[in-house]
């Protein structure tokens, strides 16, 4: 029987101190000259904020798990190593214990799952009522975008249209609806929290609502093909006037 | 069904003994190099993916020899980008986890874990070994075919799929092969372990990792037909102008795909994901079966719960067929669908948390040696604890919808496939390693290797959780263009150097493999002072495996039982 | 398989070269829009890109203008707000170039070339390569004409991706990326073509128009709205204009040595 502890790990304590450090180092590194920023880019929807109200729940969950498991571990490790003389007790389980780590995780899914499932509710069940509606049609490698013109409706002769320029007025809820022309496409608005892809052969709709004016990317998600990384579209959130403002230029333009 | 037919000592020759052979040893073997190499090829194929993420558009001069049309000038291209990331997950997933853990492991454990001088069908088994070269060659032919490798990611959802060229025919070809290979591999492990356990050795004696690769057997064959009748469509839609997945109106570059109508997109997201998510369980339920016997082995205990721990993996078993739609929450399927798979889903974390709390009461009032393969063991649940918490966020659909494509699913993906299977995978070498090779491997080696990898593992995976929540889509090749990406460069850079190293400390790996396979302490036939019935035979087992086959009297797990000499039972002592 | 080895050295070597690297931190998005930078492309004017022939037989040429008589089409701007890369190299509106009238009354972007009148003789293509420029997030030049086994060169003269997706019915279709500013890429088409055309999938209004011929004897008019076919030998010719709205119109010309014959196309709307 090979017999190794702890202390066996690194034959050299200059070896595992040079590690430790150059390990130390890296993240310094990485944040130091960058900024450290760890968390999610600024919430500018409606739903943006319940989205990460949740994702903090879970991860207060997960976290105190975490922790106590790798805690466990680790200690475990270090209390219970080899020693002469001492052996191992002969157990072979606890039907008490299985019970309480069985219903305790299982509270705690049906807690998250609840929570989701609310959450969910909100942001794909039956939108509030609208005061915009566009269209977005994908295609490789651009957003397609249709704004409904003076009419106030979408498919007709003054309907302004615009190449990776997503406006948005502020306040209003934006009914969308999102489709490709040939492969599937996702419409990734991070500060939105809202993604979805964009399937040929489908139309997707969904509702945005944004809380702060302010400039913002599209991001193609899903793997559309060599140029998939360059599908990036540009969000700019304005008063409802100057959306209006924006939106006569542009149909001034095409028109012209 | 007569085992002793081949268990005779063959006088064949050096073709039939070491390469067509059809003894279990052999081919587990056979399948253990295979992946092991694969294994290798996949992770360089990353470290290239990783100096294009680190650096965007730095040239890496010496490349523009290798691959002229996808790095020129050494300045790597997205195609070819989109074609690394295809090859590494395919290469990985095909070959290198579901053969190391499956086909090596399942190869040479099954029989000599349960007394059987062979597997029920050795000639099948021979044949679903050598199904994988072929698969590997048609993979690795796409690199060098018209428009280069498959480059639609190793999911190849259509119709990106279908657009592309020759590179994602040898996709499908190779699926196919590497299907077929499971699915017989599949039949013959459950009709080993059903029908050639020894005397005595009744299902609740089996030790975990056989009742791990029996459950693991029957899923595969139960969701690899569904992924190989899949990419059968999926070649009928782009060779024979069948419309399963082609909706009608496709305008693909300006085209318009005339003739198409009627197919449906989602439905290969279905078929995949029906055979994927299982997958991940195949990928994961062998390391765990590892992972148990060695956690008793090193802590002299009694594996906790162990009737518990079996319906555990078969409970995750079942719950693994009805999930798979928490791939596609933001698919644009219906979101009533997403309520029923989100809640599969979350409890399918109940099982898995039962396993995780009886791996660590079994460590509770040991006796435990921090050995190569139990510090392995001990790395799996660490990591692979931190891939199932990702989970449950992204099994969350409203924090899905955001995380659903960005680097925190990566991370997640990775510290389970890397963290737990390989890792598991890397603690039942090192565990069986005298008995494969008759030679002991060396600690302190094997300890610098699994010290090193954990770390940089860690590296490289942890901070992707942060750059998936600071909204960094995956499969991407140049991140840097966004505005609120554009912070995330060190953190890159130090991610790839993390992963250079990793790399590099694979080769203390193949040093230490190849060093102890003809120089390593000769191993005695029972080192580790183990149960179960592959260590009461000698170190490597002679063709036929027992010189007189065992009989069981007791559970595989009877250490340091009260009153006895030594602090293990062996499960054929009487 | 055979190169597997290669691989693996290879790919050592650039780990040592990475962790080389890693010690001096610079800014990624800086550097990914430096590299290759040194020397963005520029090619002087749209229509004198187009092949220029080498040094053929004759001593002939066919000379003309192509006269443009119908309204007046409104010149339209093109919207480069889809990429703010190509927006910032414009401080001018960009016109589109499907039809440029000339202010002397004549049509840029034809394509003149000799379509028969040369059977039965060959002319082996140069070795100097034609030159297509993606410049301000537009092709340079427009329109042009090539020797069928010619080199083209492929440039990007801009810090952002364009790819380049020709679609020649006779030849091999290619569609190439050019992530980084700087890149080149070399093709060639294999077989006589009018006209293939390449365009740019993230830019949608790009794109160009190239003449593939097995002969040197073409031109492209330009901002005087003339053309030029040199060196022809002494013959009778049937000579082709091409202009992508307004489609082809057909004229016959004969050429003594030493001689110049003229032409002129007039296409109306």
């Amino acid at each position: 029987m090979t017999r190794i502890s702890v202390r066996h790990f690194f034959p050299h304590k200059k070896c595992l101190t040079l590690l430790l450090l150059l390990l130390a180092a890296e993240p310094a590194w990485a944040f130091g000259s960058g900024g450290a920023r760890f968390w999610f880019p600024e919430a500018v929807s409606s739903y943006g904020a319940q989205v990460d109200r949740l994702f903090v729940i879970v991860l207060a969950v997960t976290g105190a798990i975490f922790f106590l498991v790798e805690g466990a571990l680790l200690w475990f490790l270090i209390r219970y190593r080899r020693r002469d003389g001492v052996a191992a007790a002969y157990v072979h389980g606890n039907v008490r214990a299985e019970i309480i780590w069985t219903v305790i995780p299982a509270a705690i899914v049906l807690y998250l799952a609840l929570a989701s499932q609310r959450v969910w509710a909100y942001i794909q069940g039956p939108p509030p009522p609208h005061q915009l509606e566009l269209e977005i049609k994908a295609e490789q490698f651009a957003w397609n975008i249709r704004y409904p013109g003076p009419d106030g409706r979408l498919h007709t002769t003054d309907d302004v249209e615009t190449i990776n320029q997503l406006h948005l007025p502020v306040g209003q809820v934006v009914l969308i609806n999102l489709s490709s022309k040939d492969v599937i496409h996702s419409l990734f608005l991070p500060q939105f929290r809202l993604k979805r892809d964009a399937v040929p052969g489908m139309t997707g709709r969904m509702w945005v609502q944004a809380t702060n004016t302010g400039n913002f990317e599209i991001v193609c998600a899903e793997l559309c093909g060599l140029g998939h990384y360059r599908m990036r579209g540009f969000v700019v959130i304005e008063t409802p006037d100057a959306f209006q403002a924006w939106l006569k230029q542009v149909q001034q333009e095409q028109s012209a | 069904m007569s085992p002793a037919q081949h268990s005779a000592p063959s006088r064949a020759g050096f073709w039939r003994t070491y390469v067509f052979s059809t003894d279990h040893k052999v081919i587990g073997i056979q399948f253990l190099i295979t992946s092991l190499v694969m294994l290798l090829f996949g992770g360089l194929l990353a470290a290239l993916m990783r100096w294009q993420l680190g650096w965007p558009g730095h040239p890496l001069p010496f490349m523009e020899q290798i691959a002229p049309n996808g790095m020129p000038g050494g300045v790597m291209v997205p195609e070819y980008y989109n074609m690394l990331f295809t090859m590494h997950g395919s290469i990985m997933i095909f070959f290198g986890i579901i053969p190391i853990l499956v086909g090596a492991f399942g190869n040479y454990l099954i029989p000599l874990k349960i007394g059987a001088p062979d597997m029920a069908f050795p000639r099948l088994n021979m044949a679903s070994y050598w199904l994988m070269p072929p698969a590997i060659v048609i993979m690795l032919a796409g690199f060098f075919v018209e428009g280069g490798a498959a480059s639609a990611g190793w999911t190849s959802y259509t119709p990106l799929s279908a657009t592309l060229g020759a590179g994602q025919t040898c996709w499908i070809v190779s699926v196919i092969f590497v299907g077929t290979s499971s699915i017989i591999g599949a039949i013959n492990y459950i009709a080993t372990i059903i029908n050639l356990r020894a005397k005595g050795l009744t299902f609740f004696r089996l030790p975990m990792s056989i009742w791990a690769l029996f459950i693991t057997a029957i899923m595969s064959l139960l969701a690899t037909p569904v992924l190989a009748s899949a990419v059968i469509m999926l070649l009928l839609d782009r060779g024979l102008g069948t419309s399963f997945f082609l909706p009608a109106g496709m305008v693909v570059d300006g085209v318009p795909w005339t003739g198409h109508s009627g197919g449906q997109v989602l439905l290969w997201q279905h078929l995949f994901w029906f055979y994927s998510h299982p997958a991940v369980y195949i990928m994961i339920l062998p390391a765990m079966g590892f992972v148990s016997d060695i956690l008793a082995n090193f802590s002299r205990k009694p594996l906790f719960g162990y009737h518990s721990m079996v319906y555990a993996i078969s409970g995750i078993a079942v719950l693994g067929f009805l999930v798979w739609a928490h791939h596609m929450f933001v698919s644009g399927m219906n979101p009533a669908l997403g309520t029923s798979f989100m809640a599969a889903t979350m409890v399918i974390a109940v099982p898995t948390g039962v396993k995780m709390f009886n791996w660590l009461a079994t460590l509770w009032r040991g006796s435990i040696r921090l050995t190569t393969p139990m510090f392995h063991a001990c790395a799996f649940l660490s990591l692979f604890l931190v891939g199932g918490l990702t989970g449950i966020f992204a099994a969350s659909m409203p924090v899905d919808i955001y995380l659903h494509d960005t680097y925190f699913i990566v991370a997640h993906l990775h510290y389970v496939l890397l963290g737990g299977s390989l890792f598991g995978a890397f603690a039942g070498i090192t565990y069986w390693f005298p008995k494969m090779f008759g030679r002991m491997m060396n600690e302190r080696l094997g300890l610098a290797h699994g010290a090193l990898s954990f770390l940089f593992f860690n590296a490289v995976m942890f901070p992707m959780f942060i750059l998936g929540i600071g909204g960094m889509p995956r499969r991407i090749y140049d991140w840097s263009q966004y505005a609120h990406l554009a912070h995330f460069g060190p953190l890159n850079r130090m991610m790839s150097v993390s992963a250079f190293c990793l790399v590099v400390t694979q080769f203390i790996f193949m040093v230490n493999f190849f060093w102890s396979l003809f120089k390593g302490k000769r191993a005695p036939e029972n080192p580790w002072e183990a149960t179960t019935l592959e260590w009461a035979t000698s170190s490597p087992p002679p063709h036929g495996n027992f010189a007189t086959p065992p009989t069981v009297f007791h559970g595989p797990y009877e250490y340091s039982v009260p009153g006895r000499a030594t602090d293990w039972v062996a499960q054929n002592a009487a | 398989m055979r190169r597997e080895p290669q691989y693996t050295w290879m790919f050592l070597a650039g780990v040592l070269v990475a962790i080389g690297c890693g010690s001096r931190p610079q800014d990624a998005a800086a550097t990914s829009q430096e590299q290759g930078g040194a020397k963005p492309v520029r090619l002087a004017q749209a229509t004198e890109g187009s092949g220029v022939a080498p040094a053929p037989a004759g001593s002939g040429t066919i000379r003309g203008t192509v006269k443009f008589s119908g309204a007046q089409p409104a010149a339209t701007h093109i919207k480069m707000d889809a990429d703010p890369q190509c927006q910032l190299q414009h401080k001018e509106p960009v016109s589109k170039q499907d039809v440029v009238v000339n202010p002397n009354g004549t049509l840029q972007h034809v394509f003149v070339y000799v379509k028969s009148g040369l059977e039965g003789q060959t002319f082996a293509p140069p070795a100097d390569a034609v030159v297509l420029n993606q410049h301000g997030c537009m092709y340079q030049p427009h329109v042009m004409g090539i020797q069928v086994g010619q080199p083209l060169e492929i440039v990007n003269g801009d810090a952002t991706l364009h790819n380049v997706n020709c679609k020649p019915a006779n030849s091999k279709p290619f569609n190439i990326a050019q992530p980084v500013q700087g890149m080149k890429s070399k093709k060639q088409f294999t077989a006589q073509e009018i006209m293939v055309k390449c365009a740019c999938n993230v830019h949608p209004w790009m794109a160009a128009y190239v003449g593939v011929l097995p002969h040197p004897y073409f031109s492209v008019s330009g901002e005087d709205g003339g053309f030029s076919l040199n060196r022809l030998p002494a013959g009778d010719y049937t000579v082709e204009a091409w202009h992508e709205r307004f489609g082809t119109q057909t004229k016959t010309a004969h050429v003594g040595d030493g001689e110049t014959a003229s032409v002129d196309f007039d296409f109306s709307g």
